[in-house]
C-alpha cells in the first residue's frame, strides 16, 4: 500500500506536483495516467525518497521510504531502464543491488531467469537493446520479492512481444496480491492493464476511480444510424421523444437505444443501412480530461503574457 | 541498513567496471616509470649540478617525481568512482536501494579509499626501490632517517588525492566537469601558483603542495615552509574532510 497525502513538489515558482492525495491498494494494477510533464515521474521519485516533497507526505506500508530496512524487499521500482552503469554486466548490476539489501545471490539468478536474461547475464548492459534494458530494470524491481511494485512507463520503446510480456507480468503480480503501480501517458495501454486509475494533469489529481467507472463515465455511448429515408425516420424518432443529432450523412442518438430504434423503424417499415452502437474512445475522454486541466491552469495562475503551458517538456516525464 | 551490506555492494560495484582497472594501472605504471626515468636522468646529471643543488639533492623525493603525472590517474579514478553514478543515472537506482545517503556515500568512499590505499602504498614502495636502483651511488636507503616516513607518506598522498577527487565529484555530480577542474588545477595551476612569489604563501596551503611535503626527506636550502611533513599531510587531510563534508551535505539535501 502506498499512501500520498497532500504531496506537493515545487521547483521555484513552478508547481510540478500539486497537493496529491490518493492511495494505491494491493491486489490490483493501479494505472497512473497523465500527459508528458504532468508530474508522474516526480511523484514516483518522491515515493522512493529520491526527491524531497516541498509539502505533504508519502508512506510505504505506513512508513517513510528512508525508514524501511532493506527497502528493495518492500518496494521494487523500475524508474528508468537507463539508470545503470553500462560497463557493468547484468549479473553484477543485480548483485550489487542484492548485496546492499542482504538479498542472497541465488535470487539474482532467479530474477534473471524470470525476465529471460540468463544467457546474457555476463554481458555488459551497454550492449543491451532497449527491451533488454527494460527487462534488466524489471529484474532489479523483482529482486527483493517486494509486496509493492512500481513501473514508470514500462512499455516505452518495447516491441509488441515485450509489451505483451510486461502486461501479463503486471497482471500476475497483482493477482498474487501485490500492489502494482504503473505509469503511462497512453490511455489505451492503461485500458488493457489497469483495474484502477489515477489521472493527473499539471500535477493535480483529476480522477481517482476504478477503470470500469472511468469507462462508464467518460466514454459516451451513442447509436449511429444511416438510412435512405432520413426525413421520415427523423419524424418517427421525434414523435417517440428521441433526440437526434445529425452527423454528416449519418444520424446519432445518445445512449444505447439501438433495440428501440430498430423496433420503431420496423413498425414504420423504414429501411436502415446501418444501426450500430458506438463508444467514444477512451483516448478522447482522457485528452478531454487533461486538456481541461491545462486550460484551467492557464486561466487561473499562469501569467497572460506567458501563454504556453509550462508543464510540457521542462522535465523528463 | 547494515553498513557491511552496503560495503559489500560497493565492492561489487567497484570491481565490476573496467575504469577501476585502467585508472589504477595507469597510476601505478606512470608513477613508477616516470620516477625511474627522472631518477636515471638525475644520476647522469648529478656531476653537472651546482654545489647547492648537490647538497639539497633528495633521492627519495626524486624517485616520486612520477607522482605529478600519476596523481592525475588517481584523480580520474576518484572522479569516476563517484561521477559514474551520476553520469549513468545509476545514482537513482543506488539511492532507492540504500536511502540512507550518509551510509551510501561513506561506504562507497571507504571502499574506494581502501583500494586506493593498497594500490598507492604498493606504488610508492615500488617507485622508491626502483627509483633508488636507477640513482646508483646517489641513492637513499629505506633505513635512512625520514625515508620510510616519506615512502609511506607517498602512499597516503595518492590515497588522499583520490578521496579529495571523490568529494569534488559528489559536489559537482558530473565527471567531465570534475575532471575539467581537477586535472588542470593539480597539473598546472597549483604548480604555477606555487612558483610565483606573490601567490606562493597561499599556494603552499593547497592540498597537493601541502601533502607532497611528506615525501621530502632533504629540505631545500631556502625553505621557509611553516609546516613539517606531517603538518603538511594534515593540511591535505583537512581539505579532504572539507570536500567530503560539503559533498555529504549536498547529497543529503539535493534531489537525486
Amino acid at each position: 500500500m502506498i499512501e500520498l497525502e497532500g504531496l506537493t513538489k515545487r521547483y521555484g515558482e513552478k508547481v510540478a506536483v500539486n497537493n496529491l492525495t490518493f492511495t494505491v491498494r494491493p491486489g490490483i494494477v493501479t494505472g497512473f495516467l497523465g500527459p508528458n510533464g504532468a508530474g508522474k515521474s516526480t511523484t514516483m521519485r518522491m515515493m522512493l525518497g529520491l526527491d524531497r516533497p516541498t509539502a505533504g507526505d508519502v508512506r510505504i506500508d505506513g512508513q517513510h521510504y528512508d525508514r524501511l530496512k532493506d527497502p528493495l524487499t518492500y518496494i521494487g521500482a523500475l524508474l528508468d531502464a537507463k539508470a545503470m552503469h553500462g560497463g557493468r554486466s547484468a549479473f553484477n548490476h543485480l548483485l550489487c543491488l542484492a548485496q546492499s539489501n542482504g538479498i542472497p545471490t541465488s535470487r539474482v539468478h532467479e530474477v534473471l531467469e524470470t525476465v529471460g536474461l540468463t544467457s546474457v547475464a555476463r554481458k555488459k548492459a551497454k550492449g543491451f537493446s532497449l527491451g533488454m534494458g527494460q527487462r534488466l530494470g524489471i529484474a532489479g524491481a523483482l529482486l527483493g520479492d517486494p509486496r509493492i511494485l512500481m513501473f514508470d512507463e514500462p512499455v516505452n520503446g518495447l516491441d509488441p512481444e515485450g509489451i505483451h510480456w510486461i502486461r501479463n507480468l503486471m497482471k500476475s503480480l497483482a493477482a498474487q496480491g501485490r500492489t502494482v503501480f504503473v505509469s503511462s501517458h497512453l490511455m489505451s495501454e492503461m485500458a488493457l492493464t489497469a483495474d484502477h486509475l489515477v489521472v493527473i494533469g499539471q500535477g493535480r489529481l483529476l480522477a481517482d476511480t476504478s477503470m470500469a467507472d472511468f469507462i462508464a463515465q467518460n466514454s459516451r455511448a451513442y447509436v449511429r444510424i444511416r438510412t435512405p429515408q432520413r426525413e421520415r425516420l427523423l419524424d418517427v424518432l421525434h414523435g417517440a421523444g428521441i433526440t437526434v443529432v445529425e452527423a454528416g450523412e449519418a444520424l446519432e442518438v445518445d445512449g444505447s437505444k439501438s433495440e428501440r430504434i430498430g423496433e420503431l423503424a420496423a413498425q414504420h417499415q423504414l429501411v436502415l443501412h446501418e444501426l450500430s452502437p458506438q463508444r467514444a474512445s477512451l483516448e478522447e475522454a482522457f485528452m478531454q480530461l487533461t486538456a481541461e486541466s491545462v486550460e484551467y491552469h492557464a486561466h487561473s495562475d499562469a501569467p497572460l503574457e506567458q501563454p504556453e503551458p509550462w508543464g510540457d517538456g521542462w522535465r523528463k516525464d | 541498513m547494515a553498513a557491511t551490506q552496503v560495503i559489500r555492494s560497493e565492492w561489487t560495484k567497484i570491481r565490476s567496471v573496467a575504469s577501476t582497472v585502467w585508472t589504477l594501472s595507469l597510476a601505478v605504471v606512470v608513477t613508477i616509470a616516470l620516477g625511474m626515468l627522472i631518477s636515471a636522468l638525475s644520476k647522469s646529471e648529478f656531476d653537472d649540478m651546482s654545489r647547492g643543488d648537490q647538497l639539497s639533492f633528495d633521492p627519495t623525493f626524486i624517485s616520486f617525481a612520477g607522482m605529478s603525472l600519476g596523481q592525475l590517474a588517481m584523480i580520474v579514478f576518484g572522479v569516476l568512482v563517484v561521477g559514474n553514478e551520476y553520469s549513468t543515472g545509476m545514482i537513482r537506482t543506488s539511492l532507492a536501494a540504500v536511502p540512507q545517503r550518509g551510509t551510501f556515500l561513506f561506504s562507497k568512499i571507504a571502499v574506494a579509499a581502501g583500494l586506493a590505499l593498497v594500490v598507492g602504498m604498493a606504488t610508492s614502495f615500488v617507485a622508491f626501490f626502483l627509483g633508488q636502483a636507477m640513482l646508483g651511488q646517489h641513492k637513499a636507503s629505506i633505513g635512512d632517517s625520514g625515508v620510510l616516513r616519506a615512502v609511506i607518506g607517498g602512499g597516503l598522498y595518492m590515497t588522499l588525492i583520490a578521496v579529495f577527487s571523490m568529494g569534488v565529484a559528489v559536489m559537482l555530480r558530473s565527471p567531465m566537469l570534475s575532471l575539467g577542474i581537477l586535472m588542470p588545477f593539480f597539473f598546472l595551476i597549483s604548480t604555477i601558483l606555487g612558483n610565483v612569489g606573490a601567490t606562493k604563501k597561499f599556494a603552499q596551503y593547497l592540498p597537493d603542495q601541502a601533502g607532497s611535503r611528506i615525501m621530502q626527506v632533504v629540505t631545500p636550502l631556502d625553505d621557509d615552509t611553516p609546516y613539517g611533513p606531517w603538518g603538511g599531510l594534515a593540511i591535505m587531510a583537512a581539505w579532504v574532510v572539507a570536500v567530503l563534508a560539503g559533498g555529504y551535505l549536498l547529497l543529503k539535501k539535493r534531489d537525486a
